[in-house]
This record gives C-alpha cells, sequence and structure tokens, in this order.
C-alpha cells in the first residue's frame, strides 16, 4: 500500500524530529527538530486525505505550514535575543524557570 | 364566593406605589436629605390618595365579599397565583397602614434619628408600607408569606440603625423571634397545602376545603400558625421581644410597630387561621382565650412595674392585644367584630402614645418617669395630648378605645357553640378587672409626668428670663407634630363617637369569616 | 284582648329632649377651641350652654306634666317618649342611642341643668383669675354633658358613656390644682376607685344583656340594651335567676363605687380637694347620684334580682344602711367643713340606697330632688366662707367662728338648708327624708327603720356641731381678720401655694381686708338654692293630704301592665303605646292589671308595683323629736366644749382609752384607706407588678434569652468541633496533600527545555499506547 510507506516515512521523520528535539543542545537545532516534527505531520495528513479523497488534510497541511512559518521566525527572534544576551545558545545553560 | 373584579388595579397600585417612590429615591444622591425627604412624602401622599379613591370605590353594600380581585399566575410551579382582594375586614387595615405611614413620614420631616440618613430611612419605610399593605391584601398563602416577611427586614433595620443604646440586641431578638414564628407558620401552611391535596394556596380554596381535614391534624397545623402568629400579636408568653423592641424603636419604628405590625398577627388568625381550620380553633379557643385574659392582666402589671414611659406604652399593647386576642377566641360574630374594632382603635392611641413618648424623648432627653414631671405646666398641649390620649387607652366611651374593649368583655359571656361557656365568663371578670389596672397604670403614669411641678432639672432655676440653653428643647407641641397628630385624634374621636363607621364595614365580612360555625 | 290605643300627649320638648346632653357637649369644644379668646374666657358659652339646656329641661317637664295630666286615669301607664337611632351594629343587628324620657329622667334633668346653671354662675366668681379658668368651664360643661346624657339614656351602653365621661371629668376637676400631689392623688383615687367599680358595670351590662337579649328581641323588638326592654324582661318572668342577680349585684358593685357607699365610699372625702363648686356639683346632683339613678332607672331588675321586698333583709338596703351609720359617724371628727359635707352626702346617699333597697323608690327618688338643692346649698355655702371670710381656709376649728354677723345671707342660707338637710318640718328634707324612713318601715325592714332614724338623730347633731363651729363661738383664725401663713397648710400644701396665689389674684387687696359677705354672683345662687331647698319639699308634701302627692303623680312609674308594645316600640319617633286591656274583669277587679311580684300571663310589665305608707303625724312626731334631741345635745355639747371649754370634755378622748381608740378609729376612716392604699392598691402596684415584671425579665425573657445562649453556645461547640475539627481538618489535610506533591514533582520542572519535551513525548506516547490498548 502506498499509504503505508507515506506514514511509514513520516514515523521515520517523527522520530528523527523527537531525537533531535530531546538530545541536540544547540537551539536552532531544536527548532529544526521540530519543523521536521510538523513536517512528519504534514506528511501524514495530505496521505490520509489522498486516501479519503477530500481536501480537508490539505487545507490542515497548509494551515500547519503557515504556524510553523510564524513558529521558526518567533523562535529563530528569541535564539538570536538569547545570543546576543548570553553569547551562547546551548539549552542546558538556560535553566532560569525551574521551579 | 362570587367576587368583584372592577378596577382590579387599583389594589395592585395602592401596594406598589411606595416601590416607585423608592425607585426614584435610589437615583438621587445621598446629600440631597431635602429632596429625600420630599419625594418620600409625595409618596406617601399619593399612595393614601389611592387609597382614598379605593375607600371610594369599595362597595360597601357588599363589605362581605372580596372587591378588586386580580388573580395571576405566579409560581405555576406550586401553584400559588398572585391573588389579591379586600373586603370588609381587611380594609380598615388597608387604609390605616397607609395613613400611618404618611403620618410617620410627615413626623420625620424634622425627627430624623441619629445617625441621620434621610435617605435610607425614608427608603425603609415605604418598602415597610408596601409590606404592611400588601399583607392586608393577600389572598394567597404565599403571597402572604412574602409580604409577611418583607416587613420584617426594614423594621430590623429600623430598630437596628436608628435605635437606641441597645439596638442590636432589640433588633436581633425581634427578627429571630419573628422568623422563628415564621417558619413554623410556612410549615403550617405548606401542610394545610398538601393536606387539602396540593391543589392551590388560594385562601378561598383552602377555607372551602380546609374543613375537610381531620381534626388531629388540623390541630397539629393550627399550633404551627398559632405560634406564627402569636408570636407577631405578641401574646403572652411570646410578648417578650415587643418591649425591647419598642423601647429601642426609633419613634417611627414603634408607631409602625404599634399600629400596624402587632396587627398582622391577629389580622392572620381572623383570616387565615381560624376560617380554614375551624375543628382545630374550636380546640385552640380557650388555650387563646385563657393566654389573653393572662396577658391582659399581666400586661397590666407589667405596666405598673415600669420606671420608663416608652416601655409601659410597650407593655399596655400586651394587655391591649389580649383584649383582641379575646374577642377573637369567642369566635362569635361579636368578638371579631370587637377584635377588629379593638385593631384599630389600639393603632390609633397607641401609636399616638408612642409618638407622644417620642416628642417626651426628644425635649427632655430621658423618659425616665421618675424624672418627669409638671409636663402639664411647661408643655400643656402636649401634656393633654398624653392626658387625652391615656384616657382612650383605658377604654373611655365616647373615645376609640372603648368600642374593642367592651364588645370584647361582653362577647365573652356568650362565646361560640362548642366552647366552654363557664370558663369564658370566667375570662369576661378577669378582663373586666383589667380594665382597672389600665386605668390604673395609666393615670399613674399621666399623673406622675403631667401632674405636679417640673423637677428641678428641668425647670430651670431662674423661673425668670433666660433658661440657659440647656432647656431650650422644652418647648411645646411644633407644627409638624401637630400635622402628624391632629388626623389621629380626630379619628380616636370620630370612631369612639361613631363607631358604626367601621362595625358596618366589619360586621358582614366577620359573619363571612365564621361561616363556618354557624354564626 | 286588644283594645284602642291610648295617645298621651306630647310635644317638641319632649319629642327633643335628646337635645339636652348635646348642647353642654358641643359647648365643651366651643369652649376649648375658642373659650381663650373671648371675653370671659370661655365661661359665658358654659353658663349658656347650661341656661339652654334648661329651658330644654323646664320645657320638657312642663310637657311630661301634660302628658301624665292627659291620661284617662291614674292607674294608666304613662309610657315613655323613646327615640332612637342606630349607633353601631354588630352581629347583625343595631346598637341603638336616642333618649328615654320619663318622670325620673325629667325630675333629674331638670335638677342637674338647674345646679349647674347656678354652680357656672357661682363659679364666674369663685375661680376669679384662676389659672386655668377657661379649662375649669370646659370640664365643668363636659361633666354636665355626661350626667345629662346618662339620664336620657336610652340603653345601658349610652348610660355607659354618661357614666365614664362623668368619671373622666371628675378626675380634671378633682385634679383642677393638679400642681399640688394631693390633689392629683384625690383625683387619681376618685377615678380609680369608681372604676373599680366600673368592672361591675361591664359585667352586669354583659350578663343582663346576653340573658335578655332574646328575649327582648323577641317580644318587643328591643336589644338587650335597651332600658325598657331590661325592665320588662326582669318583671316577664323569663329570667332565670342566677342571670338577673348576678346581673343586679354587679351593676349594684358600680353603683357603689359611683355614688360613694361603703365600702368604696373612700374616695368621696378625698374628692374636696377639687374647688368648691366642683364639690358642690359633684356631690349634690350628679357623680354621686348616678348611681342611685342606676338603681332607680333600672329598678325592675334590682327589684326582681336582689328580691326586694321579699324578706326583710337585701344587698341594697344592707349596703345603704351600713353607710348611712358609718358615714355619720365619720362627719363627726371632721375639722373641715367639706369633709362634714362630704360624709352627710355619702350618709344622705345611704338613705337613697336603702329607701330604693327597700322598696320606697318614690321616696329615694324625692330625696335625690331635695337633697340636690339642700346640699348643693351647703357647699355653695362653704365655698362662700372661704372666698370671702376664711382666707381660702376649710378648717372650722382653726379659721371660722362667729361669721353669722358678718355674712348675714351666707348665714340665713346655711341655717335653711342645714334645717332641711335634718329633715325639720317644714323644710324639704322633711319630707322626703321621713318618707323614705316610714315606708322603709312599712315595708318590713324594721331594723332598717331603726337605722334610719339613728342617722336621723347623727345628722341632726354633726350639722349642729358644723354650723355652731362655723357660725356661733367667737371668730377664729382667718375669720377673725388674722393673716397667717399656716391657713394653707390646713388645706394645701406648700406646693399649691403657687396655684392658689394665680387664682386668688385678689388677695393682694382684700387679704387684709377681713371677713365681709361675698358678691352677687356668690349670694344670689345661694338664695336660689336656699329657696328650694326650703320649699321643694311641698311638691310631694304628704301631711297635707293626697293632692299635695304631685311629685308622685308625675314620677312614678305606673304599674300597669301593658298590652302588644312592642310592635309599636320599634322605629325613631314613637312613642310605645300602651293598649288598654278592655276585660279588666279578666285580671281582677279593681285596678285591672297590676304589675306584682307574680309573673304577667299576657302583656308587658315595665315597673314593679309598690306599696306606700300612709302618713301618721305619729311617726313624724317621733322623728321629729329625735331630730330636735340630735339638735340640742350637739348644741349643748358645742357650747360646753368650744366656747366654755369645759375641763371634763376637753381632751376627753385623750384620756378615756375607749373613747380614745373610737375616736382614732373614726379619725383613720376605719383603715379602709390603708387597706385600700397601704394594702391592696401598693401590693398590686409593689410586690405583685415587680414579680411579674420579675417573671417577665428573668423566666420569660430568661428562656428567650436562654434559648438565644444556648443556641449560640451550640452554635460555638458546632464551630469548634465539628466545624474547625473535622471539616477544617479535611480542607487542612487537601492542603497540606498538595503542598506535598507540589514538592514532590518540583524536580520535574527543571527549567530545561529538552527534559520537558521528553516529557512531553513520553507522555503521548503513554497516551497513544492507551488509545491502543482501548481501541484493540
Amino acid at each position: 500500500m502506498l499509504l503505508n510507506q507515506f506514514l511509514l516515512l513520516g514515523a521515520v521523520l517523527f522520530c528523527i524530529g523527537v531525537y533531535g528535539v530531546i538530545a541536540r543542545k544547540n537551539a536552532v537545532m531544536v527548532l529544526m527538530s521540530i519543523e521536521l516534527i510538523l513536517n512528519s505531520v504534514n506528511l501524514n495528513l495530505l496521505a490520509f486525505a489522498m486516501r479519503s479523497g477530500t481536501a480537508d488534510g490539505h487545507t490542515f497541511a497548509l494551515y500547519i505550514i503557515a504556524v510553523a512559518a510564524a513558529e521558526v521566525g518567533v523562535g529563530l527572534a528569541l535564539v538570536l535575543l538569547i545570543y546576543r544576551n548570553k553569547r551562547n545558545i546551548a539549552l542546558e545553560d538556560l535553566s532560569e524557570m525551574k521551579g | 364566593m362570587d367576587v368583584f373584579r372592577d378596577q382590579n388595579w387599583v389594589l395592585s397600585v395602592g401596594t406598589f406605589l411606595p416601590l416607585a417612590g423608592v425607585l426614584v429615591m435610589l437615583f438621587i444622591p445621598k446629600a440631597e436629605e431635602q429632596l429625600h425627604k420630599l419625594v418620600a412624602l409625595v409618596t406617601a401622599l399619593a399612595t393614601l390618595g389611592v387609597g382614598i379613591f379605593t375607600l371610594m370605590q369599595f362597595n360597601y353594600d357588599n363589605a362581605d365579599k372580596m372587591q378588586f380581585v386580580a388573580d395571576h399566575e405566579w409560581i405555576p410551579v406550586i401553584k400559588s397565583s398572585y391573588l389579591i382582594g379586600l373586603d370588609g375586614i381587611s380594609l380598615p387595615m388597608y387604609f390605616l397602614s397607609m395613613v400611618i405611614t404618611l403620618l410617620v413620614i410627615i413626623y420625620s420631616w424634622n425627627h430624623i434619628p441619629n445617625p441621620g440618613n434621610p435617605k435610607a430611612f425614608m427608603i425603609l419605610m415605604l418598602v415597610l408600607q408596601t409590606g404592611m399593605a400588601g399583607t392586608f391584601i393577600a389572598q394567597d398563602l404565599i403571597l402572604f408569606f412574602v409580604f409577611f416577611e418583607l416587613v420584617l427586614l426594614p423594621m430590623y433595620f429600623m430598630i437596628g440603625v436608628w435605635g437606641g443604646e441597645n439596638r442590636q440586641y432589640a433588633s436581633l431578638k425581634f427578627f429571630l423571634y419573628t422568623m422563628f414564628g415564621s417558619a413554623l407558620m410556612l410549615v403550617a401552611f405548606l401542610a394545610l397545602f398538601f393536606k387539602t391535596g396540593a391543589e392551590s394556596f388560594a385562601i378561598p380554596y383552602l377555607v372551602e376545603n380546609g374543613g375537610a381535614i381531620a381534626k388531629n391534624t388540623q390541630v397539629w397545623i393550627f399550633a404551627g400558625m398559632f405560634i406564627g402568629f402569636a408570636v407577631k400579636v405578641p401574646m403572652f408568653p411570646f410578648h417578650t421581644w415587643l418591649p425591647d423592641a419598642h423601647t429601642q424603636a426609633p419613634t417611627q419604628g414603634s408607631v409602625i410597630l404599634a399600629a400596624i405590625l402587632l396587627k398582622l398577627g391577629t389580622y392572620g388568625f381572623i383570616r387565615i387561621a381560624i376560617p380554614t381550620l375551624p375543628d382545630a380553633a374550636i380546640e385552640w379557643a380557650p388555650y387563646i382565650g385563657l393566654l389573653a385574659v393572662i396577658g391582659i392582666i399581666y400586661g397590666a402589671f407589667g405596666c405598673l412595674a415600669q420606671t420608663d414611659m416608652k416601655r409601659l406604652i410597650a407593655f399596655s399593647s400586651v394587655a391591649h392585644m389580649g383584649f383582641v386576642m379575646l374577642g377573637i377566641s369567642t369566635l362569635t360574630t361579636f368578638g371579631l367584630n370587637a377584635a377588629l374594632f379593638g385593631m384599630v382603635a389600639h393603632g390609633l392611641i397607641t401609636g399616638m402614645l408612642f409618638f407622644i413618648a417620642g416628642s417626651v424623648k426628644e425635649r427632655y432627653h430621658t423618659l425616665e418617669i421618675a424624672r418627669l414631671g409638671g409636663m402639664l405646666k411647661q408643655m400643656p398641649k402636649l401634656g393633654w395630648i398624653l392626658g387625652f390620649c391615656s384616657m382612650a387607652s383605658l377604654g373611655l366611651p365616647g373615645l376609640a378605645g372603648f368600642w374593642g374593649e367592651f364588645p370584647a368583655i361582653l362577647s365573652a359571656y356568650n362565646p361560640a357553640d362548642g366552647l366552654p361557656v363557664e370558663t369564658f365568663r370566667t375570662f369576661m371578670i378577669i378582663a373586666a378587672l383589667g380594665t382597672v389596672l389600665a386605668a390604673a397604670y395609666l393615670l399613674w403614669l399621666f399623673q406622675r409626668t403631667a401632674f405636679g411641678e417640673p423637677k428641678a432639672e428641668f425647670s430651670g432655676h431662674g423661673g425668670h428670663g433666660d433658661h440657659g440653653d440647656e432647656h431650650s428643647d422644652i418647648h411645646d407641641v411644633n407644627m409638624f407634630e401637630w400635622i402628624a397628630w391632629t388626623p389621629l385624634l380626630i379619628a380616636i374621636v370620630v370612631f369612639g363617637v361613631v363607631p358604626n363607621l367601621m362595625f358596618k364595614v366589619l360586621d358582614p365580612a366577620v359573619a363571612v369569616t365564621l361561616k363556618a360555625f354557624g354564626g | 284582648m286588644i283594645a284602642a290605643v291610648e295617645t298621651l300627649s306630647s310635644g317638641w320638648f319632649l319629642e327633643h329632649a335628646w337635645l339636652i346632653p348635646i348642647i353642654p357637649a358641643v359647648s365643651f369644644f366651643l369652649i376649648i377651641f375658642f373659650g381663650k379668646k373671648m371675653p370671659m374666657k370661655g365661661s359665658e358659652i358654659g353658663i349658656a350652654s347650661m341656661v339652654g339646656a334648661l329651658v330644654l329641661s323646664a320645657g320638657a317637664a312642663y310637657q311630661w306634666i301634660q302628658r301624665v295630666d292627659s291620661a284617662p286615669s291614674k292607674e294608666t301607664f304613662i309610657s315613655p317618649v323613646v327615640r332612637t337611632w342606630n349607633w353601631w351594629q354588630n352581629d347583625g343587628f343595631s346598637v341603638s342611642i336616642g333618649q328615654h324620657i320619663d318622670g325620673l329622667a325629667i325630675t333629674i334633668l331638670v335638677v342637674v341643668a338647674f345646679i349647674s346653671t347656678l354652680v357656672q354662675i357661682y363659679s364666674v366668681a369663685y375661680l376669679h383669675g384662676d389659672r386655668r379658668y377657661t379649662h375649669f368651664f370646659a370640664a365643668l360643661t363636659l361633666f354636665s354633658a355626661g350626667m345629662l346624657n346618662m339620664v336620657v339614656a336610652e340603653n345601658m351602653i349610652q348610660l355607659i358613656l354618661g357614666w365614664e365621661i362623668m368619671g373622666l371629668c371628675s378626675f380634671m376637676l378633682i385634679g383642677h390644682w393638679w400642681e399640688d400631689g394631693a390633689n392629683s392623688r384625690a383625683a387619681l383615687k376618685a377615678f380609680f376607685t369608681t372604676r373599680t367599680g366600673d368592672v361591675g358595670l361591664l359585667v352586669g351590662t354583659s350578663v343582663l344583656y346576653f340573658s335578655a337579649n332574646s328575649w327582648t328581641q323577641e317580644h318587643l323588638g328591643l336589644s338587650g340594651f335597651s332600658i325598657r326592654g331590661l325592665s320588662a324582661w326582669a318583671l316577664s318572668g323569663d329570667p332565670s335567676s342566677a342571670a338577673i342577680t348576678v346581673g343586679a349585684v354587679a351593676l349594684f358593685i358600680a353603683c357603689i363605687g359611683k355614688s360613694g357607699q361603703f365600702p368604696l365610699h373612700t374616695w368621696l372625702p378625698d374628692a374636696m380637694a377639687g374647688p368648691t363648686p366642683v364639690s358642690s356639683l359633684l356631690h349634690s346632683s350628679t357623680m354621686v347620684v348616678a348611681g342611685v339613678f342606676l338603681v332607680a332607672r333600672l329598678y325592675p331588675v334590682f327589684f326582681e334580682g336582689l328580691n326586694i321586698l321579699g324578706g326583710n333583709m337585701n344587698l341594697i338596703v344592707l349596703i345603704g344602711g351600713i353607710t348611712i351609720v358609718i358615714a355619720a359617724a365619720l362627719a363627726f371628727v371632721q375639722n373641715d367643713i367639706k369633709k362634714v359635707l362630704a360624709y352627710s352626702t355619702v350618709s344622705q346617699l345611704g338613705y337613697m340606697m336603702m329607701g330604693l333597697g327597700a322598696g320606697a323608690w318614690l321616696p329615694a327618688v324625692f330625696h335625690i330632688f331635695t337633697h340636690a338643692f339642700f346640699k348643693a346649698c351647703l357647699f355653695l355655702g362653704a365655698g362662700s366662707i372661704s372666698h370671702s371670710a376664711s382666707h381660702h381656709s376649710f378648717d372650722m376649728k382653726k379659721d371660722m367662728g362667729g361669721l353669722r354677723k358678718v355674712m348675714p345671707i351666707t348665714f340665713t342660707t346655711w341655717i335653711i338648708s342645714t334645717l332641711a338637710l335634718c329633715g325639720v318640718f317644714p323644710f324639704s328634707g322633711f319630707f322626703s327624708k321621713d318618707e323614705i324612713i316610714d315606708n322603709v318601715g312599712h315595708n318590713g325592714y324594721n331594723l332598717f327603720m331603726i337605722v334610719g332614724l339613728v342617722g336621723a338623730f347623727m345628722t341632726a347633731a354633726y350639722m349642729t356641731r358644723a354650723t355652731y363651729l362655723t357660725f356661733f363661738g367667737e371668730a377664729r383664725g382667718a375669720s377673725a381678720g388674722e393673716h397667717h401663713e399656716e391657713e394653707h397648710d390646713a388645706h394645701d400644701s406648700h406646693a399649691a401655694h403657687d396655684a392658689h396665689d394665680s387664682h386668688d389674684a385678689h388677695d393682694s387687696h382684700d387679704a387684709h381686708a377681713g371677713p365681709r359677705e361675698s358678691g352677687w354672683l356668690i349670694t344670689v345662687p345661694l338664695i336660689l338654692l336656699a329657696t328650694l331647698a326650703f320649699s321643694s319639699g311641698f311638691l310631694n308634701a304628704l301631711p297635707f293630704g293626697e293632692k299635695w302627692e304631685r311629685f308622685k303623680t308625675w314620677v312614678e312609674p305606673r304599674s300597669e301592665v301593658v298590652l302588644d308594645s312592642g310592635s309599636m316600640a320599634s322605629g325613631p319617633g314613637h312613642a310605645i303605646a300602651p293598649v288598654r286591656p278592655v276585660a279588666e274583669s279578666e285580671h281582677g277587679e279593681g285596678h285591672g292589671s297590676v304589675c306584682g311580684t307574680e309573673t304577667p300571663e299576657e302583656g308587658t310589665c315595665y315597673a314593679p308595683s309598690l306599696n306606700h305608707a300612709k302618713f301618721k303625724w305619729s311617726k313624724a312626731m317621733l322623728s321629729l323629736l329625735i331630730v330636735a334631741a340630735g339638735i340640742v345635745i350637739s348644741w349643748l355639747i358645742c357650747v360646753q366644749l368650744y366656747t366654755r371649754k369645759n375641763a371634763k370634755l376637753v381632751g376627753l378622748t385623750a384620756r378615756n382609752k375607749l373613747l380614745g381608740a373610737g375616736y382614732l378609729f373614726l379619725l383613720n376612716k376605719y383603715y379602709l384607706d390603708h387597706l385600700y392604699e397601704k394594702v391592696i392598691v401598693r401590693g398590686i402596684a409593689g410586690p405583685i407588678a415587680r414579680g411579674a415584671y420579675w417573671v417577665n425579665q428573668n423566666i420569660l425573657d430568661g428562656i428567650v434569652n436562654g434559648a438565644g445562649v444556648i443556641t449560640r453556645k451550640s452554635a460555638g461547640w458546632v464551630y469548634r468541633n465539628v466545624d474547625q475539627r473535622v471539616i477544617d481538618t479535611t480542607v487542612n489535610g487537601s492542603g497540606a496533600a498538595a503542598r506535598g506533591a507540589g514538592s514532590a514533582l518540583r524536580p520535574v520542572q527543571s527549567g530545561k527545555v529538552n527534559q520537558y519535551g521528553a516529557l512531553l513525548f513520553g507522555a503521548a506516547a503513554i497516551g497513544a499506547l492507551v488509545l491502543i490498548i482501548i481501541n484493540t
């Protein structure tokens, strides 16, 4: 089935993304991993949409791309600010929100 | 029962018009004291105008029937409706409440008690008026109960805020005591409702179907109502809130309390308890009569022991309401007529006495009888008015008090069928002795406060010329007092000379009320 | 049986007799509201109203006599002129107000109106300059209105109305100078004592009403309050003996209180604290006569209820007899001239009661008539003395004596009235009092005839003493021209000084002028009254034969059986019309139907038939001798005691223990006042009232407060133990649990984004796992 391949690809991309989010220390890399996760979701949505023959999935995917763009924009801006203040974007050192 | 439904807006307007005044006053800033008084006065005048209109439109030939009846759905879930109407029993009290409120507002014009704030005071007074008028026209038990309780709150605040030194205690006692009675009364109402088939709370319906309840059940339901109403009357031994409330209440509060509030209890007996539960009424009547005569004698003794003028008058209420209850307990037309007349007469006379007590307090800053004296010399008019009211209160024929007292005594000689005649005749003699005691305490009061020479502390030692500022409060009756009192004084005389003005209205309605007793 | 209706003449004055009390009643309000602005301060309104009442009364009297004369025979029942209006209704029927004019009412109306007029004229001078001059006339006028209303009353309620108005006015008048505590106490006592008696009036009226109402409604169409109805009912044989006896006794208690009979007579002497014109009016013709009038008015009720003529003792005759002797004895120890007269009044009222109790209705009423004149004259005479001679003292021993030369008019009128009071032939008192004594004996009450004769002796004696002290001997104190300060103490305490100063505006200029005769405003009423005190007896002068018995003809109700009056008696303006039976033989011969003690088979009786004693000079001589003895003995003792100061007599009471004890006993008025004031009144006002109040405050209020306290305490306990411990523990526990959990979970929030991400995905993975498990 063609669907299974899409889903498998999506799952692989998702796992890479998760790994990136958990394991990478560089904030930029974490943002990119999140992009991977989102795109894996997009892939899944499109696969299901083709299967069901409606445009719902496409619509969701487009929305997610737009949201992801915005998210990356905001995220990079934050990273840039952090870098300016701390000259460092290693996430281990950014634990001011410890409860 | 056929009823007259013409002009059925009249009663609602008359009852709720004061609330319109309240609404207006809510939007006026507190500082505009004169304006508040003016609005209150205009509202009360307009209400009385509606009252007079009612009086003129009332069909006196059919005083036994409900008139101006309005019937609307209200709370269908519990089968309670907005059913109001007026007959010969309600009319005098309904009208009296309007008159008293107006006079009290006039009196308040320059007698706002401490701590001032006419806005709140007047608003409470108008709310009180709605509650009182509503109680007398309600023909539905739930509606009656709502109005009955509506009266409590303004009175509570009036005593608690504008009262004397011990006002907290008195107001709380008044409130809790009455609430206690009301709670039992409500239970009784509900029991009555369910025992008559949970059909309706309308009094006419309950009157028709209440008699069918088993006697034992009736007796218990009556017990609940009895306590609710007896606290309000107040009957011995439920009277102890009264002296405190009266003593601590501001003059206006005392007047309304004596003139109208106490009558809610007796009215409840006549309107609800007796006609709906005739068998129980017969069972209870001897005990009510007993408590009534105990109240007469006991209240008189209480009076004789008092050293405070206002408290004495308060105790005299216990005695006078004893006569009213004695009349009711006979379950005869004669007795109920006497009781209803006594209610109005007591309202006029004791209301007047409290007005006087208030004015005495204002002038001498004390009501200690031992410190007063020679009032006739310093303030002859006030002194003679006190004398006049004392005479009226002790039941002098030719003044209103007599027609409540003497027929009540008379009726006790011949109570309704089924009541123990010998017992009631004994009550009659005891009640007649009560008139002597009434003469004793009232004249004693009059003699000690009005006769003799003024006490040195108030008389101004020089005797001539400048008395100094300390006695500047001692002046005779002023204009606002005259305006507020004259109608009451005239009414006392007029009802005394022409009692038929009231008996004519009461008699047929009472006869209908007592239909269950074959009267 | 039905015969032609006899029409008796009537007239405007008779039909409008109800106006008589209205005039003074209206005047009262006029005086109150406008009196002070009038030129004579309202006294002219009062006098005018009394004159108006007198004119109407006289007119009514004239027409009543015509009415009596128009009757076909001496036995015809003269129906009263009755008019009624609906006053109030109760229990379906109406209670009326109106007039009931018969001979008795006419008599009292004339007397009251006449004496009130004179007293008011007299007061103009006597109270000249008084601080409450206008009030005085207002009260006096209302007082007369009350009495007149009581006299014309058609029913018991109206009668009570008048009765109580009098009580009120007596309170105001006796306490006229209320600045003085003694006066206001006397006023209170008068009102209170009579009010005590009034319990009987209320109870009696109630009992009679309910006993009689059904009978009167059925037979006469009248209510059970109606005087006609009650009279007819009492004689109808319908009443049960218990009901009518209880009713009569209760009413009689009221009469005892009002008419100052033993044992409620004690208020009467104290009532002398009022101004003298008041004493004169109250104690001659109005207030105190009210009780006697009530007995006379409802005579059939008392007749049947107390079984008058049914034995040789009944309540009324007993009380009357006791009162005569007791009061007369008290009169001997008084130094105050007004108190002598007061006790004399009590004693004379005893005669009237005794007469009524013994079936001597007419003599008793006649005695009311004559007594009014001479007693009013005596009181006004005493006032004249104090006003002009003794400087407002009434103390005979201190401030009087030898006044006969200074005050010739007062003296003459006093002597005439005294002789009338003592019952000396041919003064008026003789004709009335002697007739009472005579008839009492005639009706079988021999014991009381002796009492009456003893009373006559005592009356003569104490009046001689008073006369001697006042007018004979040498002048003492104020009447001798001395102006000493104590005279106020004799009668008034110091507090009244102020009041008297204002009331004696003329003090300043005549205080040292010494005793003199009073002005014409005072002497003219005295002369008029003295004239009547002498002559009024001839209206019923038995010794001169039947032609002289006018009073009997005019006043005594005829005891004829009246048929079918019920149908005629309704509606205002209709007098009940008697129907004379045609077949007289059916009811026996002679007088036809006469109401006896037996029940009439048909028709209605309004008055019991009474016998009259035949006048015999032998009996009259006996009583005259007794009176003469009284006067002479008393005179001799007085001369010895007061003028010669005979050592054997002076201070006798101090030396002889028995006499001293008796004197003390009398001086303290048999200790009745002590009993009433110290024991009963003080007991009720003191311990009993305080006890009741204690119960109120501590027991009843204690229960209420206790309930409050218990509620509050149990609420506190609930609060502390249930609320604070159980429920609050739960609440606090949850807080602690939350805190613990928080601290346990705190490490999770490391602030490390990766860790958060791991948790997120871990949780999501678990969630996914759960979903899969559920869905498979």
